[in-house]
């Protein structure tokens, strides 16, 4: 009913017992946001590379001749090489590309990450990325002197080391595996308005329960999953056509729970925000003696009466 | 319906607590930005006690709380506490410092099974490419590709093989040195980091390559043998030789080692076994590196520079030593 419920399966996750007991399920990183990671990173190389030509080329060719040759050669392998495992150590897990995008490297054992961890699945990255890429872009370079129909073999069995993450839930790459980490994702959450927790501003908390006061079988007809939608959209305060979104679920839930009260369009929100406050009073006290109710009721409460099914 | 005046037990369990969550939130803040170090002692003996209490309100708030905001703001800051407690963050030069001075050596140590096959490979190698090539000189044609022999065949004259052997120090190209130094290496290192990947398909590939690579070296020792210049060859291959050929060696045992997780995962699931294994292995790659740019040096600035077939023994043989002293030193049952 509201348009920003959680969508599809929910996403793969590594869960991590604390040594207090408690488990943190960690949120695997998609695919696309480690590309996108990738790529920032990768551009951040070629920006400073570019840079370091241009300081070689107008600096040291002109003093110290032939040598900053080597010198360009030997800074960039440098680079190319330690700009992922010094991140990763230094960051907290994070290449400037992973921190914009919010994902972390983390042991998979949910211990420590280990220096050697994060420099073992930083080597093979030469490896499952400039390979693939030159079977892509020149598959003939690769194998000159294999037939055809070899090269072509030879060259798929290379992208197989490339696309590993594509086939697993993990979304590990072959670095991942052999150091034994996983890349997660962390969006910062903030800690929003408790809505079942001060008045409304607009309404003292008395009148607006004198006005709403749903009877413990109109609440039983939501469970968890409603509320928590019901939640979204209560904060969701600059979402499109909020106004008519409020309303048609206003609308919904008094046939629902066959609501007899006064309600005017434009109290939609003061509804909700009662009707909230009381599902939650109620699933909460549910829960408390045992029982979560995690789904609505099917069919609508009938006057008088108990609702079906 | 209970009373609705009442605040919701949820909501006054939020209201004692947020204020020590926004601490812990600012104190993370602070860390991610710039490391443990920036904290105040203060803060520091703080920062334990918040995070196991937003751990225990993140217990708390997911058996009595169904506001979804708060249960996963809890959350994610119990993870990145979590984290930034729990990752001793290591300065990276310090890592990589404490990892030459001891943990790559007892690596190598307890791979000695996979490097001693992969040695045997390469010594195989060069011994029947040795003898082969001694017994009939066409066979290397066979063992050495054109490009690598660079006109060194039995055709050549003793003489233009012996000039390989001594570079005349008024030659132009000799200011390049260093940029054919950073070029050997690079070429290396690869060789090397392929060698471990071969190790995907079992650990045969690998035997194999080392192998082919023995007969290269075999049958031109041979060919420099036959015309008499059998120590002097020896003498300009080996002081950098001795660290290129154990970095190889190196990456092949990983390579092995390797290929052996997938093969026989012996009482652990392959993954598993792969993990452990396969890190241990990937690190012997690792270490090998340096040694690949350290031969490289040699190879190109120590050839050059210096000539005499004697000193060039006794540096191989100082090298072979520094190794040995290197790889077999240190308490063997105090590393993990």
């Amino acid at each position: 009913m509201a348009p920003n419920a959680e969508p599809g399966p929910r996403p793969a996750t590594l869960d991590v017992t604390t040594p207090e007991g408690t488990v943190l399920p960690f949120v695997q990183a998609g695919l696309f946001d480690r590309l996108a990671a990738l790529a920032i990173d990768q551009l951040l190389i070629l920006v400073v590379t570019v840079l370091l030509l241009l300081l070689v080329i107008f600096v040291f060719v002109p003093t110290l001749g032939v040598h900053a040759l080597s010198f360009f050669l030997f800074t960039n392998f440098v680079l190319r090489n330690a700009y992922f495992p010094f991140f990763e150590m230094r960051g907290g897990g994070s290449t400037p590309g992973k921190r914009m995008l919010r994902l972390r490297v983390i042991s998979r054992d949910g211990g420590a990450l280990q220096p050697e961890q994060v420099m073992v699945r930083n080597l093979t990255r030469e490896f499952e990325m400039f390979i693939p890429l030159t079977v892509l872009s020149a598959p003939r370079a690769l194998f000159p002197d294999l037939p055809p129909w070899a090269a072509l073999l030879c060259s798929l069995w290379m992208l197989v080391g490339a696309l590993f993450p594509v086939f697993q839930r993990r979304r590990l790459r072959l670095g991942d595996l052999l150091g034994g980490t996983t890349v997660v994702s962390m969006p910062r959450v903030e800690l929003l308005r408790d809505l079942a927790g001060e008045p409304t501003p607009q309404s003292s908390i008395g009148r607006v329960e004198q006005d709403y006061a749903f009877s413990s079988v109109q609440l039983d007809q939501y469970g968890i999953d409603e509320l928590q939608v019901l939640e979204d959209l209560l904060r969701d305060e600059g979402g499109v056509d909020r106004e008519k979104t409020l309303t048609a679920v206003m609308r919904k839930i008094e046939a629902k729970i066959d609501w007899d009260g006064p309600t005017n369009d434009f109290r939609a929100q003061e509804f909700l925000s009662a009707f909230y406050r009381q599902l939650r009073r109620h699933l909460e006290q549910k829960a408390l003696f045992g029982v979560r109710q995690q789904h609505k009721r099917t069919g609508r409460l009938r006057r008088g009466g108990r609702g079906s099914g | 319906m209970a009373d609705a005046r009442f605040e919701l037990r949820s909501a006054t369990f939020r209201r004692e607590r947020q204020a020590s969550w926004r601490e812990l939130e600012e104190l993370l803040a602070r860390i991610e930005a710039s490391g443990l170090e920036v904290l105040s002692h203060d803060e520091l003996t703080q920062l334990p006690l918040l995070y196991r209490s937003a751990v225990g309100s993140l217990s708390v708030a997911r058996a009595i709380s169904l506001d979804r905001n708060v249960v996963q703001y809890l959350t994610g800051l119990a993870q990145r506490a979590h984290l930034a407690l729990y990752s001793g963050r290591r300065r990276p030069l310090e890592g990589v410092a404490r990892f030459f001075r001891s943990r790559f050596p007892a690596l190598v140590r307890s791979f000695r099974i996979p490097f001693a096959i992969a040695l045997a490979s390469l010594l195989a190698g060069v011994l029947v490419g040795f003898r082969l090539t001694q017994r009939s000189p066409e066979h290397y044609y066979h063992f050495v590709d054109e490009r690598m022999a660079q006109g060194r065949t039995p055709a050549s004259t003793t003489a233009s093989l012996r000039a390989v052997l001594y570079t005349d120090k008024s030659n132009p190209t000799t200011g390049m040195l260093d940029t054919f130094a950073t070029f050997l290496f690079d070429h290396n290192a690869r060789i090397g980091i392929t060698c471990l990947a071969l190790g995907f398909a079992g650990g045969v590939p690998v035997i194999l390559l080392l192998f082919s690579n023995g007969l290269t070296l075999g049958a031109m020792a041979a060919l420099y043998a036959s015309r008499g210049l059998g120590s002097e060859f020896w003498a300009w291959i080996l002081p950098h030789g001795v660290t290129e050929l154990l970095a190889v060696v190196l990456c092949g045992t990983a390579g092995l080692a390797f290929g052996a997780a997938i093969l026989m995962p012996g009482p652990l699931a392959r993954l598993d076994r792969l993990r452990t294994r396969g890190r241990d292995a990937g690190l012997l790659v690792l270490g090998a590196v340096p040694m690949f740019f350290i031969a490289a040096l040699f190879e190109s600035f120590f050839r050059t520079l210096v000539q005499d077939p004697e000193a060039r023994w006794t540096a191989a043989c100082v090298a072979a030593a520094a190794w040995a002293w290197y790889f077999a030193r240190g308490p063997r049952g105090a590393e993990r």
